[in-house]
């Protein structure tokens, strides 16, 4: 199970970015998963409860944003979803396509707690609360 | 149950998760878009080892498989067909044992057992102690024989220049359409232990090939036996030419510099 590897990778990026923010926890932390990207969302939801044990993120929410595969057909230009079984042109039926979505796996969107003592940083492009 | 991450509300009212907050009472959070990688780390030192590899104008081949496709017999037969004309070195990866890795010292070829215990991936940071390990400077051509899985290794860039895939014909040749990531990612795929298409009449090479064509892939697909010599010319040929264009951007660069 690879999941557990990739949520200690995504644990560090976690605890690297609310550490710079001075962030006393976490509240929440958004991954996008690709249907391409080999990882199985709910895996990594399990993982994430063991890999997070101990962390600045333990006791976070998971979102997981999963996302569809899209592919740009190199011969008539078609674009369109595709499933990770059947990646030929919707179209033309070609095989010179290339993926444009569907394989990614990372870290897009992460609530941080603000310890209440710690003035928030400016540099911070919040997006809302 | 919510099936995307395993809470107790219901698909539809998801979204509401979000800002919602489970901070303690007063706490100000704060929500920050951000776009990292959860591969970022592997991949970095995969970029470090494919800086080491360009640098000795080395080719390093990814071989991934499900366990017992023949990985370990083809590199013995690959050693004995090209092993006088290429320097090659191999990189183990196993669970547990240093088996495989005596199987090629035994040819004269040095080897690096890396033991994963319960990893079922190579990962790129285990690839770069290994190399550790090797003198570049006496290797033309490196194998890196993944864990048995068709899942996982094909998540991680290990710096390889080139990934093959073997199925066996003892498989179903349906892998493709299981196993599409792997698959996916194939530079070569290799039917092994051909030999016995002759005995197992539920294995069709052309099947295999139509799945694998299925996932947009246009690579080759080749029939090899490590029993039968003769059967590994095309992928002989198809090594030693990836290695002589390997060589070229070598000395091109080495020009430059």
């Amino acid at each position: 199970m690879h999941e557990l590897a990739l949520c200690q990778a995504l644990i560090e990026a976690v605890e690297k970015i609310a550490r710079r923010e001075h962030a006393s926890g976490v509240v929440s932390l958004t991954v996008t998963v690709g249907a391409l990207s080999g990882v199985e969302p709910s895996l990594l939801a399990r993982a994430f409860e063991i890999a997070s044990a101990s962390t600045l993120a333990q006791g976070a929410r998971l979102l997981l944003e999963p996302t569809p595969v899209r592919v740009v057909c190199e011969d008539c230009g078609a674009q369109g979803e595709a499933t990770i079984q059947r990646l030929l042109c919707a179209s033309c039926g070609g095989g010179r396509v290339r993926v444009t979505a569907g394989d990614e796996l990372h870290l897009s969107r992460i609530e941080l707690e603000r310890a209440s003592t710690v003035p928030q940083c400016d540099a911070v492009p919040a997006t809302g609360e | 149950m919510c099936d995307i991450c395993g809470c107790s509300e219901s698909k539809s009212g998801h979204a509401s998760h979000e800002g919602a907050g489970h901070g303690s009472e007063g706490s100000r959070g704060t929500t920050l878009a951000v776009h990292e990688s959860l591969l970022a780390a592997n991949d970095r030192e995969a970029a470090h080892n494919r800086e080491h590899f360009d640098a000795h104008g080395v080719l390093a081949v990814n071989l991934m498989s499900s366990p017992g496709s023949g990985k370990t017999s083809l590199l013995e037969s690959t050693i004995d067909a090209l092993g006088r004309r290429l320097r090659i070195a191999v990189i183990e990866g196993d669970l547990e044992t240093e088996n495989d890795a005596r199987r090629i010292r035994a040819k004269g070829v040095p080897a690096v057992q890396i033991t994963t215990g319960s990893a079922c991936h190579l990962d790129a940071r285990m690839v770069h102690h290994a190399l550790h390990e090797i003198d570049l400077d006496a290797v033309d051509l490196l194998f890196i024989e993944n864990v048995g899985n068709l899942v996982c290794p094909a998540s991680f860039d290990l710096g390889q220049h080139r990934n093959v895939t073997l199925l066996s014909v003892t498989e179903g040749d349906d892998k493709p359409a299981k196993y599409p990531v792997m698959f996916r990612k194939s530079d070569l795929v290799l039917l092994s232990k051909s030999d016995l298409l002759d005995v197992l009449d539920d294995f069709d090479p052309e099947a295999a090939t139509r799945h694998l064509r299925t996932l947009a892939s246009q690579v080759p697909v080749l029939r090899v036996s490590a029993r039968r010599p003769a059967s590994l010319r095309g992928w002989i040929d198809w090594l030693e030419q990836e290695y002589q264009q390997r060589r070229a951007l070598w000395r091109r660069t080495a020009v430059a510099l």
